[in-house]
C-alpha cells in the first residue's frame, strides 16, 4: 500500500453540487505529487480534505497505514503553505517559525536550535526580528514554508504558493521548493494551476477536471501521452481529429485517408490527437499519415506562423515556419508523424 | 495643492458651529450669577466647587460608571464570540441573526426603555441596578458586534488554519492568533459601547428607581429644578474628561484605530 492513499474521497458542499466524485490517489513516501486542474476542478478541496479542514461525505484517507479520515486538523502534524501565506501579523518571524514547536511544548534549547537551523536552510537568519508587514512577497514566502517545515511534519501541503509572486521570483521559488523537497526528503502535495510550474518539480502530476482525476503520471509522460481529450487540450494538444478503426494500427478519416498510429486502442470512443508543432508539409510521394486540406485563417506566431487548415477529419491547427506562406485557399497535404499522433479517450 | 477660498469658509462656518456651543458653555461655567448668562458679569470657580459637593451627583456619577464599566465588559465577554461566529459560520439565516444583534441601535432608546421597564420592573420586579445592566448591555451589544464584527470579517480565515495545522486546538487559536490580531476593534468597541452607555438616557430614565440614577439622569432631574451654572461646570468636566481619554487612546493606540 502507498505512504498516502485518499480512497473514493466524496465531498459535496450541498446536496446539488458534488464537488469531488469517488476520487482515488496514491501517493509515495518521498514523492513531490502535484493537482493540476483549471479552477473549480476540486484540486484545493482535494488538498483540505487532506489537510483536515474539510471532512469528506464517503471514502477513507490513510497515511502511512493510520486512518486519518477523521483526525483534527492540529493532531495531523502536517506542515500547510497558504496562498495567502496566512503569516502571525502579530508575531516575528522567528516567534512565526517556533509557532508550531511552542504548541508542541518543545524544550526551549531545542526548540531555538530547530528553528535556527531552518531559517538558515531558508536564507531567513538576517530576518528573524521582522515582522511579517515588513517583508516582501518571497520573503514571506519563505517564512511560511520555514514555518511549515520547521514542525517536521509528514506531509506537506502546498496551496498555490506561487501565484501571488512575480513571474521571476516564482521560477527561483519553485527550484527552492524543490530543493528543499528532495533535501528534506518530504512528502509533498502541491495545488496548482500552471502547468509549467507544475510540470518542472512535480515527480507525479494528477490532472484533475470536475471532481476526478483524468490522469496521474510522470510529467513526462503525460506531456507525450495523455490519455484523455481534456488532459490533451489543458497540456496544449489543439488539434482533435474523427477517426474510424481500419485494423492493424490503422485509422481512417471520413475522405479515406489513412493513419499508422504507434500506440493499440481499445473499443472506447476516442479521438486523434495532435501538437500544432508536430504537423509537417508532406513531402511528394509521401502516402501514409497524410491528409489533404485548405488553407484558411493566418495567424503571425513570431517563430511561425499558425494556419486553421480545414480537413476531411476536422479543423487543423498548423505551426509553420515563416519560410513558407500560405494563401487563404490554398491546398496543402499535411504530414502527421506516426510517433505524435496518438490516441485520446473522448 | 491649491487652496478652494470658499470650500475653507465653508469648513470654517461647520467647525464654528460645531464648537462655538461648547465655547459658550465653558465660559458660562465660569460665571459669578446665580443663572445661566452669556456673557458672563463676574468670574467665579464656585460652580466647580458646587459639582463636587452635591452627594447626588458623586452617587450618580459613580453608578454611571459602574453600570458603563460592567455593561460594557458583558457586552464584549457575549459580543465578541458572537462576532467571531457570525463572520466564520456559513449557516442559513445569518444575516437574519446579524440584523437582530444590530436592531437595539434602530429601535427607538425608548422603546427599549418602556419594553424593559414593563417587564423587568413591573412583571418581574427586578431590583433596579441589574435592570439597569440589562438595559445598557443590550444598548451596547450591538456596537461590539458591528464592530469587533467587521475586524473579524477583515482577518484572513487562513492565518487560523495555519495555526491548526500547526497543532493548536481551535479554542486556543483563537486567543493566540485571532484575538491579538483584533484587539484594535475590541478596544474601539470598548469605548464606543462605554460612551454610548455613559450618555445614555432613554432607557435609564425608564428604569432608575428609588436611590438608583445614572448620571444623565440626575443632571435632567437636575436642571428641571436648578438652572444654574452647576450645569455648565458639569458638561466642562466631562468635555476634560473625554479629550483626557482620547488623548490617552491616541498615544496607545492611535485614534485612527477607532475610526476604523
Amino acid at each position: 500500500m502507498a505512504f498516502m492513499t485518499l480512497n473514493q474521497i466524496d465531498v459535496s458542499y450541498d446536496k446539488k453540487k458534488q464537488i469531488l466524485k469517488g476520487l482515488n490517489l496514491d501517493v509515495e513516501k518521498g514523492e513531490l505529487v502535484s493537482l493540476l486542474g483549471p479552477s473549480g476542478c476540486g484540486k484545493t478541496t482535494t488538498l483540505r480534505v487532506v489537510a483536515g479542514f474539510i471532512e469528506p461525505k464517503g471514502g477513507t484517507f490513510t497515511l502511512d497505514g493510520e486512518d486519518m479520515t477523521r483526525c483534527p486538523v492540529h493532531k495531523r502534524n502536517f506542515g500547510l503553505v497558504f496562498q495567502s501565506y496566512a503569516l502571525f501579523p502579530h508575531l516575528s518571524v522567528y516567534d512565526n517559525v517556533a509557532f508550531g514547536l511552542r504548541t508542541r511544548k518543545v524544550e526551549k534549547g531545542v526548540m531555538d536550535q530547530k528553528v535556527k537551523e531552518i531559517l538558515e536552510v531558508c536564507g531567513l537568519t538576517e530576518l528573524a526580528g521582522r515582522f511579517p508587514k515588513e517583508m516582501s512577497g518571497g520573503q514571506r514566502q519563505r517564512v511560511a514554508l520555514a514555518r511549515a517545515l520547521v514542525i517536521e511534519p509528514k506531509l506537506l501541503l502546498l496551496d498555490e504558493p506561487l501565484s501571488n509572486l512575480d513571474a521571476k521570483l516564482r521560477v527561483s521559488m519553485r527550484v527552492e521548493i524543490k530543493r528543499l523537497q528532495k533535501k528534506l526528503g518530504i512528502t509533498t502535495l502541491f495545488v496548482t494551476h500552471d502547468q509549467e510550474e507544475c510540470f518542472s518539480i512535480s515527480d507525479k502530476v494528477a490532472i484533475m477536471n470536475q471532481g476526478v482525476i483524468e490522469q496521474y503520471d510522470s510529467p513526462e509522460n503525460i506531456y507525450k501521452r495523455p490519455a484523455t481529450e481534456f488532459v490533451a487540450r489543458f497540456i496544449g494538444f489543439e488539434n482533435f481529429l474523427e477517426l474510424k478503426p481500419a485494423g492493424n494500427h490503422c485509422y481512417q478519416a471520413s475522405d479515406g485517408s489513412t493513419f499508422r498510429v504507434s500506440m493499440s486502442w481499445g473499443n472506447e470512443h476516442f479521438s486523434g490527437t495532435i501538437r500544432p508543432d508536430d504537423i509537417r508539409l508532406a513531402e511528394d510521394g509521401q502516402k501514409e499519415n497524410v491528409i489533404t486540406g485548405t488553407v484558411g485563417v493566418r495567424t503571425f506566431l513570431g517563430k511561425s506562423y499558425q494556419y486553421e487548415v480545414s480537413t476531411a477529419a476536422g479543423t487543423l491547427k498548423v505551426n509553420m515556419d515563416t519560410e513558407y506562406a500560405f494563401q487563404e485557399g490554398d491546398s496543402i497535404r499535411l504530414y502527421l508523424p506516426e510517433d505524435k499522433l496518438i490516441l485520446v479517450r473522448k | 495643492m491649491k487652496k478652494n477660498k470658499w470650500l475653507t469658509a465653508y469648513a470654517a462656518v461647520i467647525f464654528a458651529f460645531l464648537m462655538i456651543p461648547l465655547l459658550i458653555i465653558t465660559v458660562t461655567a465660569f460665571g459669578g450669577g446665580s443663572a445661566i448668562t452669556f456673557p458672563i458679569d463676574s468670574f467665579s470657580v464656585k460652580w466647580f466647587a458646587n459639582v463636587f459637593s452635591l452627594k447626588s451627583f458623586r452617587r450618580s456619577f459613580l453608578t454611571s460608571l459602574e453600570v458603563a464599566f460592567l455593561a460594557t465588559i458583558i457586552a464584549l465577554l457575549v459580543g465578541v464570540p458572537a462576532a467571531y461566529a457570525l463572520a466564520r459560520s456559513h449557516m442559513k439565516g445569518r444575516q437574519l441573526l446579524k440584523s437582530i444583534f444590530l436592531s437595539p441601535t434602530i429601535v427607538p432608546g425608548i422603546v427599549i426603555g418602556f419594553i424593559l421597564y414593563q417587564f423587568l420592573i413591573l412583571t418581574f420586579r427586578i431590583p433596579v441596578l441589574p435592570s439597569l445592566l440589562a438595559g445598557h448591555f443590550m444598548v451596547t451589544l450591538p456596537y461590539v458586534i458591528r464592530v469587533v464584527g467587521s475586524a473579524m470579517e477583515q482577518f484572513d480565515f487562513s492565518i487560523e488554519e495555519a495555526a491548526w495545522s500547526l497543532g493548536c486546538p481551535k479554542g486556543k487559536a483563537f486567543f493566540q492568533v485571532v484575538l491579538p490580531n483584533v484587539t484594535s476593534g475590541i478596544s474601539s468597541a470598548f469605548m464606543l459601547a462605554f460612551i454610548n452607555s455613559f450618555n445614555n438616557i432613554p432607557v435609564s430614565m425608564f428604569l432608575t428607581g428609588p436611590g438608583v440614577s445614572t448620571f444623565p439622569a440626575t443632571l435632567m432631574n437636575y436642571i428641571e429644578y436648578n438652572y444654574d451654572p452647576t450645569v455648565s461646570a458639569v458638561s466642562v468636566l466631562l468635555m476634560a474628561a473625554t479629550v483626557i481619554i482620547m488623548v490617552i487612546v491616541d498615544k496607545t493606540l492611535g485614534i485612527a484605530s477607532l475610526a476604523k
